[in-house]
């Protein structure tokens, strides 16, 4: 079986994948990678399910050994990549030789990047995922010495690439109203969409802290509030009028009120947004909002269109000097007719 | 999405994730049970419309992908339903789980007995004799998986969170403040007062059943010692923690 040794690891690189679908009623959430747009590009580059797992690496990857020859995808965060000391392009499919070194990280942009396997990472199914669920204890961050597994690879395609989209960041997020956001004063709202927040440090997969200068958000209303359903993407505003928009692990349930939620299409740019990138939020309404996500739903399930051949970056080739650049051209004013 | 300001039940979207009907402001013991009988009704008739549902203290949730369904057209199947019955007078679904559960009140276990008691007005006995004569539901699962919210205790266990996080009560606690009793699945800090201790995990991943209880569900503790504690806690390799369940007919 193709495995990948674990030679180096960063803090808190984990196993991810769509996450758990089922159990809201019992406390769970569905969790999964925070950025599930990098999941459908993975896929898309390797020409597989979407439903595999990958390793999702925030800040830095690490040193990993090819056991049996591989294909990977990178997609996320742009991280400095290696294999065998040879720089490769992110956003792209490779082939890892057996024995070969593949290094990871740090990143230059995002939040979090990802390593794609062809045949997925395969580990323990918990409740009908592989996804790292930490604050519950399902699923533990890769650790130095590991072996991950990895599945049968159906598909032999490789350097592959996709267009990388601008969502590495921050920038305009759009908002639907949610079932609190009424309960907001008006001025409140108006400010809260006026405002230019930024991404702060203290952020994890529950939820990204925003901050912003001016006056905090809270509400008058907000102490009486029942606790109620939460969803990825709400927009809570903590007691002392902090907003935090709510990640993959986030819980189901939660006392304080949501002034808009985030479009699940617009999720991805959150995630992404490095710490001090700048956000702002635009309120659209729930029929605009419908349409928006629809036409992302169906552009994730196409994105398979988009991959193209890789063209190699002259800078990244180690021994260009070694190619014959220039066998073959055609003059244009020779005629080939004289010639022989 | 306030579909109307005043009177509930309420029709509101969540997101593009879907709807929630809401029976109350304030959490009452009727839109409680309202919500859940709601739930299990709508469930019944298996829309192909909703991927999941769930239920809070006074909603019923429907997981519904609104990029694909319409809002108001879903609302108005929603509002037929909600017309069709009192909800607030319905009765609670058959077939669910009436639960036994072994605890130890107060002693170094549970240390903050005495404290809630006095907030609550009561002795110690008294308070005591109210935790296991009060058959309570399970009123939503929450804040961790698996994890219940039990109520509702007499006006007198109105009491408030201290102010204060205790930093760690560990899992299997019972914790009270607000009329409620919550059943801890993992070790938390808290503001809520540690009043009991069992051996029941909330939260069972491997296991063929990974989350016992249910909203709905009915809550029986009985007082054990410390020592009858100890002794369940030296086995309890399934979790069960010595509870005991049967189907309330």
């Amino acid at each position: 079986m193709t495995s990948l040794s674990v030679h180096q690891i960063g803090i808190g690189v984990a196993l991810q994948d769509m996450g758990r679908p089922g159990f809201l009623e019992n406390g769970l959430t569905r969790g999964g990678a925070c950025d599930l747009r990098a999941i459908y590009e993975g896929a898309a580059l390797l020409m597989q399910s979407h439903n595999f797992a990958a390793l999702e690496m925030t800040g830095t990857g690490g040193t990993f050994e090819a056991i049996g020859s591989l294909r990977i995808a990178l997609t996320g965060a742009l991280m400095n990549a290696s294999i065998d000391d040879e720089a490769i392009s992110w956003n792209a499919s490779h082939y890892v030789p057996s024995g070969a070194r593949l290094v990871i990280g740090p990143s230059c942009d995002g939040t979090y990047g990802y390593l794609h396997v062809g045949g997925g990472f395969q580990t323990d199914v918990v409740l009908g995922s592989c996804a790292t669920h930490q604050s519950v204890g399902l699923g533990t961050p890769i650790s130095k010495g590991q072996t991950l597994q990895i599945g049968t690879d159906l598909g032999c395609e490789v350097k592959m690439s996709l267009p990388r989209d601008p969502r590495f960041s921050g920038g305009d997020v759009r908002i639907v109203p949610s079932m609190q956001t009424n309960d907001f004063d008006p001025a409140i709202r108006a400010r809260f969409a006026k405002t230019k927040f930024r991404r702060d440090p203290r952020t994890n997969r529950q939820g990204v802290r925003l901050d912003s200068d001016g006056e905090n958000f809270s509400n008058p209303k907000q102490l009486s509030i029942v606790s109620e359903v939460i969803v990825p993407g709400d927009i809570q505003i903590t007691g002392d009028g902090t907003p935090f928009v709510l990640m993959a692990e986030c819980q189901t349930t939660g006392g304080y009120p949501r002034i808009g939620t985030v479009l699940p299409c617009d999720l991805p740019l959150v995630a992404q947004a490095p710490v001090g990138a700048a956000l702002q939020f635009k309120y659209i309404s729930l029929e605009e909002g419908s349409l928006l996500q629809a036409r992302a739903d169906a552009e994730l399930t196409t994105l398979k269109q988009l991959v193209s051949p890789l063209i190699r970056d002259p800078d990244n080739i180690k021994d260009l000097l070694s190619y014959q650049l220039v066998g073959g051209v055609i003059s244009a004013t020779a005629s080939p007719f004289e010639e022989g | 999405m306030s579909e109307n300001k005043s009177h509930y039940p309420k029709i509101r979207s969540v997101g593009l994730n879907g709807i929630l009907v809401t029976f109350s402001d304030t959490a009452t013991d009727a839109a409680n049970r309202a919500a859940i009988a709601f739930r299990t009704a709508i469930d019944k008739l298996k829309w192909p419309e909703i991927a999941e549902s769930s239920s809070t203290l006074v909603s019923a949730f429907f997981q519904i992908d609104l990029a694909q369904h319409n809002f108001v057209v879903i609302s108005r199947k929603f509002k037929d339903v909600l017309g069709s019955e009192n909800w607030i007078n319905a009765e609670l679904p058959a077939g669910r789980t009436l639960w036994t559960i072994p605890a130890v009140f107060g002693t170094y276990r549970a240390p903050q007995l005495v404290k809630a008691a006095e907030a609550a007005g009561l002795t110690v006995s008294e308070a005591k004799t109210e935790l296991v004569a009060t058959k309570m539901r399970v009123l939503t699962i929450g804040f961790a998986p698996g994890q219940p919210y039990l109520g509702t205790l007499g006006t007198s266990w109105n009491i408030p969170r201290q102010v204060e996080l205790s930093p760690n009560v560990p899992a299997g606690a019972l914790v009270a403040a607000v009329r409620q009793i919550c059943l801890f699945a993992k070790d938390t800090p808290t503001g809520w007062h540690h009043i009991g201790q069992s051996a029941f995990k909330c939260f069972r991943p491997t296991s063929d059943v990974p989350f016992p209880l249910s909203p709905g569900d009915e809550v029986q503790f009985i007082s054990i010692t410390t020592r009858e504690l100890a002794q369940i806690e030296l086995h309890n390799p399934d979790g069960s923690g010595g509870a005991l369940r049967e189907v309330i007919t």
